[in-house]
């Protein structure tokens, strides 16, 4: 048992850290959130000369064969500068599954493009109807020939709006709500048939929502077994809460630290505040949470990666309920210890409370994580 | 990191878990899951069978008659112990005294106290507390006056836990009174059977005698039997109270309730189902198992770091917190789990070998009672506002 990261874990820590700190200062990133596209690809760029990207895919397409918990070191870094650049959708999820599930030909297409930074990915998964059942597919997937045809509405899809190639689901068989009969379609975001509209979120990435009309592609943009796409989605869902915590993680610390900060320096009645014992108790608090938070990230990393799925199902589910709630105690709080100030935009407290709120929405929030994992629990003991 | 354990250590906890299939009583395991009363005896004839087998002090170093074991394996072996209902190991002597006398103590005093400590011989408590002085503990008032070769001793301790048993206690006194608080205060190791030394029970609101009064008269202590210099006691009351935070996170007694909750949770009936299928419980016991979840990886990064030769920080605060926290809603939902089944109080059902008549099942009858006796988790061992100060002091900077 060890909680170390490894040399090349704290090396690459460092040089991100020195990146974001030079490249990623409050002011840029505002620029950034404000420019057209959403996202810089000088800084993407960046990332990839650093091996960032390229960091958790495996060796034979340009990867450094990483794992769960050199994903955590980077969402971590990520978090503390709440970048808006689409790590989680391209990498994570995107990269992740074709990885995972892409044929040799489908990985050496792709993988190393991503790797350099100049492709991107993106998973289309929810629809409307979906909230958190990953079942819930209701596009389809006509066969025809030995093409396909896809038909259907895909909605809030994290990245989609700037990706290159969109990584569909759609149902071949059965009816929503049914695990069966699920597949996974690789598309290219520019095909005819395939309509985007993006936007912002409230904390200032983009997503899209993506329309696909008679949408022809060819058998070989099938990913992963026909049929099999819950699973593979599951796992790549359960990677991407894995990334989503330690990204909390870093957004958490740094609200501890900003807010341990103010509490130091705002003087009321003659005294620094964090003098009073109310806000001292409060501070100690989102530390406890944050630590506890911590604990599970870490679990989380080192079982994702696991073959046993019910012990993945079941720590997943046990991580985001405590990051979610942490996530919210400690946004919470950081805004009310900060004042007025805490509630504009002009303060970086506010934008950090923003990405936290949202991180708690994505991918099913506490109560969706906490009633699947007492179900689980009935189930299994 | 990788957070699985290695193979010495999978082989560590079978040596362990062998030795308690072969040497811990049933009878004796059959009490503590039961929740029934453990006397002196039970507490006694388990530290031998561990001293026998070099265990009884799991936290010892080699050179002091130790296992030599590090944090992961005193884990291991804690666990364990309390997943098979072994009687708990009493800290007072063998986690508290015991370090500061290796530490502090001259090497008379550690050829006599710890061999004794080590065998069970000498049972141990805490004089640490007194009615003016809890959580401003460098207030204490119990005086010790040197005359001659002794200190005449006189004043009172309080919430002395399983006092009625102790051969001896160790105690904060203050010898200079008029130096600052935290200046004047000596720690000194006094015979229970020393004239003048009086126990008087305190009643809990559980309607058990686990915490006494001890009130010392006129009562004469060598000097001999001072640990390190004279008014240097709390410099080593910090290091104790240090050794103690660390052993408060209790999860593997809080995995053991949790089990038991479930149990009860599946045989109690609601609404026409088992109470564990009504959502709204189960939910509750869920969230609780998700805490003790992240508690027992906080304990493992707590552990690894004193692996890593970090002494026990401020992090053990927060062990300290959560613990209770968990401890005391595993207490609470075990009790309303029971619904109706809570309300009968049967001390005299608490004793082994008890065969009267019961009111409700017999798994029931201890778990009010354990609901009530662990309120007191969130005050001792430095209450949780006492550990919330400590955080923000120390990793706060507040």
């Amino acid at each position: 048992m060890n909680f170390d990261f490894s040399e090349e874990q704290i090396q690459l820590r460092e040089a991100l850290v020195r990146l974001l700190d030079r490249g990623y200062e409050f002011d840029k990133r505002k620029q950034i959130v404000g420019s057209e596209s959403g996202m810089s690809r000088e800084i993407w760029q960046q990332l990839a000369e650093l091996g960032v990207l390229s960091m958790a895919l495996p060796e034979a397409h340009g990867g450094a064969g990483g794992n769960a918990v050199d994903t955590l070191v980077i969402m971590e870094a990520l978090g503390r500068r709440i970048v808006v650049e689409p790590y989680l959708p391209c990498i994570v999820l995107g990269a992740g599954l074709v990885a995972r599930a892409g044929s040799d030909a489908q990985r050496a297409r792709l993988l190393p493009r991503v790797a350099a930074g100049q492709h991107l990915l993106a998973l289309a998964h929810d629809e409307a109807d979906t909230r958190y059942e990953l079942a819930s597919v209701a596009t389809r997937a006509r066969a025809d020939g030995g093409d396909y045809l896809l038909d259907g509405k895909k909605t809030v899809v994290l990245g989609g709006g700037a990706a290159d190639t969109l990584i569909v689901s759609a149902r071949a068989a059965g009816e929503p709500g049914d695990p069966a009969g699920v597949s996974l379609f690789l598309v290219d975001a520019t095909a005819p048939g395939v309509t985007r509209h993006g936007y912002a979120t409230h904390d200032g990435q983009r997503a899209a929502d993506i329309t696909l009309a008679g949408l022809r592609v060819g058998g070989d943009a099938l990913l992963g077994p026909a049929g099999g796409g819950t699973a593979l989605v599951e796992h790549a869902i359960e990677h991407g809460i894995a990334a989503l915590c330690a990204e909390a993680l870093g957004v958490m610390s740094v609200l501890v630290d900003l807010t341990s900060s103010y509490v130091k320096t705002r003087k009321q009645f003659g005294v620094a505040i964090g003098t009073f014992q109310v806000l001292q108790h409060r501070l100690a608090d989102m530390l406890m949470r944050v630590e506890q938070a911590r604990s599970m990230a870490y679990l989380l990393a080192t079982t994702v990666d696991s073959d046993d799925a019910a012990l993945r199902r079941r720590v997943t589910a046990a991580a985001k309920t405590v990051i979610d709630q942490a996530g919210r105690f400690v946004g919470q709080q950081a805004i009310q210890l900060h004042g007025g100030i805490g509630v504009t935009h002009e303060a970086p407290v506010s934008h950090y409370f923003k990405r936290l709120t949202l991180i708690g929405l994505t991918f099913g929030d506490a109560d969706h994580h906490l009633a699947r994992y007492s179900d689980l629990m009935a189930r299994d003991g | 990191m990788d957070l699985r354990y290695t193979a010495d250590e999978q082989r560590f906890r079978t040596e362990v878990r062998s030795f308690l299939d072969a040497h811990l009583p049933a009878e004796l395991s059959a009490k503590v899951l039961g929740g029934k009363h453990l006397t002196r005896d039970d507490f006694l004839s388990w530290h031998r069978a561990l001293h026998q087998r070099g265990w009884s002090t799991p936290n010892w170093p080699n050179e002091f008659g130790g296992p030599g074991w590090n944090a992961v394996q005193q884990h291991i072996f804690d666990e364990e112990c309390a997943g098979a209902g072994a009687p708990p190991l009493l800290p007072f002597g063998i986690r508290m005294v015991a370090p500061v006398i290796m530490a502090f103590g001259s090497h008379a005093q550690q050829e006599r106290f710890l061999p004794r400590i080590r065998s069970g011989e000498h049972w141990w408590c805490q004089g640490y507390s007194e009615p003016g002085s809890g959580s401003d503990l460098a207030s204490l008032r119990m005086r010790a006056e040197r005359r001659g070769d002794v200190y005449v001793c006189n004043g009172q301790k309080t919430w002395t836990t399983l006092a009625q048993y102790a051969d001896w206690i160790f105690c904060l006194v203050r010898t200079a009174p008029d130096r600052r608080p935290q200046q004047g205060i000596s720690f000194l190791l006094i015979d229970m059977k020393t004239p003048g030394v009086t126990v008087r029970p305190i009643l809990t609101l559980d309607g058990d005698a686990e915490v006494n009064e001890v009130w010392f008269e006129d009562v004469e202590v060598p000097i001999e039997n001072r640990v390190g210099e004279e008014n240097q006691g709390w410099t080593y009351a910090k290091y104790l109270l240090g050794h103690e935070r660390t052993g408060n996170a209790g999860v593997g007694t809080c995995k053991r309730w949790l089990q038991a909750l479930k149990r009860i949770a599946a045989t109690q009936r609601a609404g026409g189902r088992p109470l564990i299928d009504d959502p709204r419980f189960r939910d509750r016991v869920a969230q609780v198992e998700i805490e003790l979840m992240a508690l027992e990886v906080t304990n493992l990064r707590v552990i690894a770091m004193e692996l890593a030769n970090q002494a026990p920080g401020p992090e053990a605060s927060i062990l300290k917190v959560q613990g209770s926290d968990i401890q005391q809603e595993l207490t609470e939902l075990t009790m309303h789990a029971l619904g109706p089944h809570a309300l009968p109080y049967q001390p005299a059902a608490l004793e082994a070998g008890y065969a009267g008549p019961l009111a409700g099942p017999a798994w029931a009858v201890p778990v009010t009672g354990r609901y009530l006796n662990h309120r007191k988790a969130s005050i001792y061992a430095g209450s949780n506002e006492i550990q919330r100060n400590i955080i923000a002091k120390h990793m706060l900077g507040l």
